[in-house]
């Protein structure tokens, strides 16, 4: 074990030193005219060759291989693993804008996703460890026996990563259609090869050698930008520990801007427009006749004036993209009055916590920054393909070790994340802010082409107001390097980390899912008979038609499919936490118990976040459903209900219904005692 | 039987210790946040301290936690004859 140990260490040594030479060579060609293109096609092919190489080497025909990695990875290598596995495109490019956007209030996203593993470490990894079988709807059939448990398993893993997974791929289209410029459908095909190339032939074992090779290059591509920036404000690399002190730069600008009379003057016009659609959505459908007969009559006007033809064309464009029909006029000016309404509100202090108009307000953003954190972490620690890592270390003494490491390979990100925001703000607020609207550095328009910055000069004065600024969160990453001025390899080696990150991530998903309907379904449930070869071959196809059932989901550009996203934690922690926790520590638990605790608990979840989001679902004819929020708490927290109700009603029904047999009192022990392994061995 | 008050022993230490970390988690998480607001006023490192508690403060600690539980319960394991060898 130690030699594999060893032999690994060299390997990845080596590889990270190549993998750096690779960048110290482009920065070279770079110099000597290596235009962008290539460098954005050298990061993206070499990569993706490279994950391939690795696939391929690591293929396997072995069930335990291909489910568990053979459970031979070190704990130090598991937890690089769990990291790329972890951290997804979400968490490379949109946290980093979300602090930006947020400040204090989205800490609650680097608090829940980190501390999340707290409950991993104490509560599950090693009893699953211990249980050592291949997926989590297995340890639920093992613990409280028959198909019922099981079947509910699988049907929320399936939930809450296939959702994931089709926001990972959609992830790879964005960036490969940023950097390389490949049409969006294109890029989520090469995303899909990407993936495929990993996990089809080698299953868990080619995942988790390629995503320790794809942790090394996300998180240098992730620190290198910001410690560059770091240097360049501060003289101090190292961003993590210096970014106090720009902090208080940031509070001093924000004193500064926040009340200047352009500044207060540009919120009101926004304001303004947006009371000014909210009066037009109200009088829908007779507003839209009205503003259809306005312009028709500025056109007229105009045309028998001396007005430039010029001003006549934009006004002709902007009425043949008037909506056509009132719910679609209902659907644009609601957004624009939101986006008006997000421009003008009051600027929020990066470092104030539960910043609200008065005491109530301020209280409810801090019940909802509670919930959601609290969501977060149960969530963090019922993703079934994180918990599935930990059936891959050689001992449940390995498995303990490599919750630690994973947390620390994970904190190396998380811990930059909010230095990223601050940074990032010093330099918007201090360059940016106030200077010429014609003199804004190149980056702005370029990443305005493509709708992630957007300027709009509303007091007519010139002069960029931080009101008349609105940045996609996703822009904060991507555009650091040029922020800092860095040459262009570095840009490609953000877009390489960043699809390293969606990569990475989708192949644990994707591979969880095809365990839990192989594995769980096919195999247990119906044919507990077949060959391994048999049982490998249906693994594969059932990969094989979900990854290309993600990628067409994703070419469609989802909208509302990204949104759910968030709400995967909360489905995921409603499912199986409770299940989990009380199938290890509480031996009363029973199946009666923990099948209705796992169906009402997803069900109260479910409910709660569609009706608080949707008022209608048309596909389904379903109208006027919408519902106050209990107690304020938004539809990303829906899991704090699902959760509590899921412990409560496994308890009672529980209680209510005979206690568990025999075989079950002697299965838990066997999970908690981690001396029936070694009474076994020879 | 002796078999049987061994894993008692050994359960109950696990438990105490799980619970003493969880509560630590808990203080942490919820409690220090719940006071975030009253912790800005105060400063560490140049930075307010409740926003530092969520950037960075309780993040240190739960790997501090993670850390312990491990080490503690590996030399549990020793100290109770659970040995796995191998790891």
């Amino acid at each position: 074990m130690t030699d594999f140990a060893a032999q690994l260490r060299r390997y990845y040594v080596l590889y990270t030193g190549g993998f750096l030479a690779f960048i110290a060579l482009l920065g070279v060609l770079e110099r000597f005219g290596m235009p962008p293109r290539w460098i954005g096609y050298a990061f993206l092919f070499l990569t993706i060759i490279l994950y391939a190489t690795i696939g391929i080497l690591a293929r396997t025909a072995n069930i335990s291989e291909y489910y568990v990695a053979g459970r031979r990875v070190p704990a130090l290598f598991n937890g690089m693993a769990t990291g790329a596995d972890w951290m997804s495109a979400a968490s490379f490019i949109g946290l980093a804008g979300t602090l930006y956007l947020s400040g204090y209030q989205g800490l609650a996203y680097v608090m829940g996703w980190t501390g999340g593993y707290v409950l991993v470490a104490l509560l599950l990894a090693p009893y699953l460890r211990r249980f050592g079988q291949f997926t989590i709807p297995d340890f639920l059939g093992a613990r409280y026996g028959g198909n019922g448990a099981r079947l509910v398993g699988v049907f929320a893993t399936v939930l809450a990563s296939f959702v994931y997974v089709v926001a990972q791929i959609y992830g790879v289209g964005v960036i490969t259609s940023r950097f390389v410029g490949l049409q969006f459908e294109i890029g989520v095909f090469v995303g899909l090869a990407g993936i495929l190339v990993c996990s089809f032939l080698g299953g868990m074992r080619a995942v988790t050698w390629t995503q320790v090779a794809q942790y090394v290059i996300l998180i240098v591509a992730y620190i290198a930008p910001v410690a560059m920036l770091s240097f360049k404000v501060t003289g101090v690399p190292v961003p993590q520990a210096v970014y106090g002190q720009v902090l208080q730069k940031v509070q001093g600008l924000e004193a500064q801007i926040f009340d200047r009379p352009a500044e207060v003057e540009a919120r009101q016009l926004f304001r303004a427009r947006a009371d000014e659609y909210h009066e037009r959505v109200m009088r829908l459908p007779d507003s839209l006749d009205e503003e259809k007969q306005r312009l028709s009559q500025r056109i007229n006007e105009l045309r028998s004036s001396t007005a430039q033809m010029r001003d006549v064309i934009v006004l002709e464009k902007e009425r043949r993209e008037m909506p056509k029909t009132p719910d679609a006029a209902h659907e644009r000016w609601d957004a624009a009055m939101r986006a008006a309404a997000e421009r003008g509100a009051e600027p929020v202090h990066h470092s104030t916590a539960f910043p609200g108009r008065d005491e109530a307000a301020s209280n409810t953003a801090r019940l909802n920054f509670l919930t959601l954190v609290f969501c977060l972490m149960v969530g963090t620690a019922a993703l079934p393909h994180i918990l599935i890592r930990y059936y891959t270390t050689p001992t449940v003494r390995e498995a303990r070790n490599s919750v630690t490491w994973s947390l620390f390979f994970i904190l190396l990100l998380y811990l930059t994340a909010p230095a990223y925001a601050v940074f990032a703000k010093f330099e918007i607020y201090s360059h940016l802010v106030g200077t010429s609207i014609a003199q804004l550095p190149g980056w702005v328009s370029a990443w305005g082409k493509i709708g992630l910055v957007s300027i709009e000069d509303i007091n007519h004065d010139g002069i960029l107001q931080l009101a008349e600024l609105a940045l996609n969160p996703d822009v904060i990453v991507l555009a650091t390097p040029e922020i800092a001025g860095l040459p262009y390899v570095i840009s490609g080696l953000v877009a390489a980390g960043a699809l390293a990150a969606a990569l990475s991530t989708a192949d644990g998903l994707l591979l969880t899912i095809a365990s839990a309907l192989s594995h769980d379904v096919y195999y247990k449930m119906f044919r507990p008979a077949a060959t391994t070869q048999w049982r490998l071959v249906v693994s594969k196809s059932v990969l094989l038609v979900v990854a290309v059932l993600a990628a067409t989901v994703a070419s469609q550009k989802p909208a509302t499919i990204l949104f759910m996203v968030a709400w995967a934690f909360s489905l995921a922690g409603a499912a199986f936490f409770p299940a989990l926790v009380l199938g290890i520590f509480w031996k009363r638990a029973n199946k009666a118990g923990a099948v209705s605790g796992m169906i009402i608990g997803l069900l109260v979840t479910m409910i709660y976040m569609v009706r608080v989001h949707f008022d209608a679902i048309p596909w389904l004819g379903i109208h006027g459903i919408a519902m106050e929020p209990w107690l304020g708490i938004q539809s990303t927290s829906a899991g704090i209900w699902g959760v509590m109700i899921g412990f409560v009603t496994i308890v009672v029904v529980s209680l209510l219904t005979p206690a568990p047999g025999r075989e079950v009192q002697d299965f838990v022990e066997e999970v908690r005692y981690p001396e029936s392994e070694s009474a076994e061995r020879p | 039987m002796q078999l049987a008050e061994k894993r008692k022993a050994y359960w109950r230490r696990n438990l105490r210790m799980t619970a003493l970390l969880l509560l630590i988690w808990f203080a942490v998480t919820f409690v220090a946040s719940y006071f975030a607001r009253e912790l800005n006023e105060f400063s560490f490192l140049g930075f307010p301290l409740g926003f530092y508690m969520g950037a960075q403060g309780s993040l240190i600690i739960y790997l501090a936690i993670v850390w312990y539980y491990a080490r503690y319960m590996n030399k549990l394991d020793r100290e109770f004859g659970f040995d796995e060898g191998g790891g």
